[in-house]
């Protein structure tokens, strides 16, 4: 009696938290599709969180009439796409080199490396800005290609800075330690060479590690605010966060404001009811250094 | 058997050399393999970092025609006679205490539930998580909108209260912005340390609290004997992310306040983006910055202090 008690306690409280945590997110969502002066209707009933009454794509179609959000999304999608392939490869190469090979110097690289992992993005993101700012630039302006001076308002200010990760690294070279070296020797007693090793027998036994460092690249790639806010200007190469804040500036209704919220939050809410598993297991692994 | 010796003698220096041969090329292909990385965490991480330092002592603006010039201490000085820096200290202060206690206590009371060997575990897990899938920016618009005079939340108070609760304009208010912008913001990060404090619990071995039950040991001191004491190294990971994440308090100031009413929300990183992107004084952002990774770094060290092992 008293340990279902004790289960009906704690199936409540998961419960009301489950539909404090869901609740605002069903109203973005549903919102999306109503008309403004509704959306403002409902809010007084349970209406608020259910799809009815007007519904339609008036708010999307709004949208993209306003801004070229499509662009937006193309934008978001190439920088943190890119980002996540070059980190993977960036990455897992130097905990490769750190973690199977014996040369001069690579604890005292780890050792660096893991000493980055210290410094918040925030403490030299102003100081970043002035820097990337003076780095020179291969420019193609017309049929030639030019050097000229600062990385505002292109991808790849947007890309590089996050492709090498301290983490990342870190958490490949644990990953790699638990594969056994014995297969490298058997590879090169076979001819094989370190690359080869690299890419045929350690990386396809590491997919939970890749798996991993995908999605903590992609995310705050995808969610980056702070740093093209300040590096994008123009609106050909903006991403979606800082697209939707501009959007928001231009005093559009609460149902078009739901409508982008809702393009940039679903699709990736799906992928992370899809891959679970693995979205879990990553930000579980960030806690094992502690 | 002589003449074997004799073949391995002669074949001894050529394997030397191949071995140092291939050594070499261990260590070039090594380094091959690792620059990439290191070159780049140089120029974005290294080099960035050493411009804190040394622009802090310049007068670098954004867009200039002409090179830093060394002023000294000019930007410190500036920082001590400056009301909105201390209003953004304040203010940073006051959102990170309240929050990492707030957040790393709520986590753990939701792993807590879901850790419990119940049908649907999985379920409330994925819901609790959803937020922390979300952008910031998006929560911050959203609750932007829940938290408006006529909005969502003020219609629910009143109506759970019926008509008893009157209510305002949370974020319009000096005396409520933080409060609302500290709630949604432990909306939105609590679910990743629900899954930190799961990992952990999920280390400490079941044996221990077979133990505890044989013992007849009542629940609360299963919690307090067992689970506190197997969760040491999560509850420092815990609290220093919890802490660097809400010291770096920028996204939700910028997205609904802009450091207002009255720079009752204004941050010392949102500080150190206006004045280092918006007015392009780079020189000093990077005070502000560096006043900034001081303080990351003393808070974590005193965490780390705190937490220590004590035997």
């Amino acid at each position: 009696m008293t340990s279902f008690l004790k289960n009906l306690g704690g199936h409540t409280g998961r419960v009301i938290l489950a539909l404090v945590f869901a609740l605002p997110l069903v109203f973005m969502l549903v919102s999306s599709f109503k008309p403004d002066d509704q959306i403002f209707g409902d809010l007084g009933s349970l209406h608020a969180f259910l799809p009815v009454g007007a519904l339609s794509l008036d708010n999307y179609t709004g949208v993209f009439e306003r801004v070229p959000a499509a662009r937006f999304l193309l934008n978001s999608v190439l920088i943190s796409s890119i980002t996540v392939v070059l980190g993977v490869i960036v990455n897992s190469l130097a905990a490769f080199a750190l973690s199977r090979m014996r040369w001069p110097g690579r604890k005292l690289v780890l050792t660096a490396v893991i000493a980055t992992l210290i410094v918040p993005f925030e403490t030299f993101a102003l100081p970043l800005v002035w820097w990337v700012n003076q780095l020179p630039l291969l420019r193609v302006n017309g049929f030639h290609l030019e050097w000229t001076t600062g990385w505002m308002d292109t991808y790849q200010v947007q890309i590089l800075p996050f492709v090498a990760n301290a983490f990342s690294v870190f958490f490949f070279h644990q990953y790699f330690q638990s594969i056994p070296k014995e297969l490298d020797e058997a590879a090169i007693v076979d001819g094989a060479g370190w690359f080869t090793i690299y890419r045929r027998i350690v990386m396809p036994l590491s997919g939970p590690a890749v798996a991993t460092v995908a999605i903590l690249t992609f995310l705050p790639a995808w969610n980056s605010y702070l740093w093209p806010l300040m590096v994008v200007q123009s609106e050909d190469l903006r991403p979606v966060m800082v697209g939707i804040s501009y959007f928001f500036q231009l005093n559009v209704g609460w149902g078009q404001i739901m409508a982008y919220s809702s393009m940039i939050t679903v699709p990736i809410l799906a992928l992370f009811v899809a891959f679970q598993r693995s979205f879990v297991n990553s930000i579980a692994s960030t806690g094992v250094k502690g | 058997m002589t003449t074997m010796i004799a073949a391995l003698e002669r074949l001894r220096p050529v394997r030397r050399t191949r071995t140092t041969h291939a050594r070499r090329r261990e260590s070039l292909t090594a380094l091959g393999m690792a620059t990439p990385a290191v070159v780049l965490l140089i120029v974005f991480v290294v080099v960035p970092l050493a411009l804190t330092f040394a622009l802090s002592f310049t007068d670098a603006r954004l867009i200039s025609p002409t090179p830093p010039h060394f002023v000294g201490l000019d930007n410190f000085t500036r920082l001590i006679q400056d009301p909105v820096f201390f209003k953004s200290l304040r203010n940073t202060a006051y959102f990170a205490a309240v929050v990492v206690p707030l957040q790393a206590g709520l986590a753990l009371v939701l792993a807590l539930l879901v850790n419990a060997k119940v049908r649907g575990v999985n379920f409330f897990r994925t819901v609790y998580f959803l937020p922390v899938v979300t952008s910031m920016v998006v929560v911050s618009l959203l609750w932007t909108f829940l938290y408006r005079q006529d909005g969502l939340i003020n219609h629910m108070l009143s109506a759970l209260t019926f008509g008893h609760v009157e209510g305002r304009d949370w974020l319009g208010d000096p005396a409520t912005a933080m409060p609302a912008i500290i709630l949604m913001s432990v909306w939105q990060g609590v679910g990743f340390h629900m899954i930190i404090w799961l990992a952990g619990l999920q280390t400490i071995p079941a044996e221990l609290y077979e133990a505890a039950d044989l013992d007849g040991a009542p629940r609360r001191h299963r919690f307090r004997h067992v689970t506190w004491p197997g969760l040491r190294a999560t509850r420092t990971f815990v609290l220093i992310t919890i802490t660097i994440q809400a010291l770096g308090l920028f996204t939700q100031i910028n997205v609904m306040t802009e450091g207002g009413p009255l720079d009752s929300s204004t941050t010392v990183v949102y500080q150190a983006m206006r004045t280092g992107y918006e007015q392009q004084q780079t020189a000093y952002a990077a005070a502000i910055s560096l006043v900034f990774f001081v303080l990351v770094l003393a808070v974590s060290l005193v965490q780390r202090f705190l937490t220590r092992e004590k035997d």
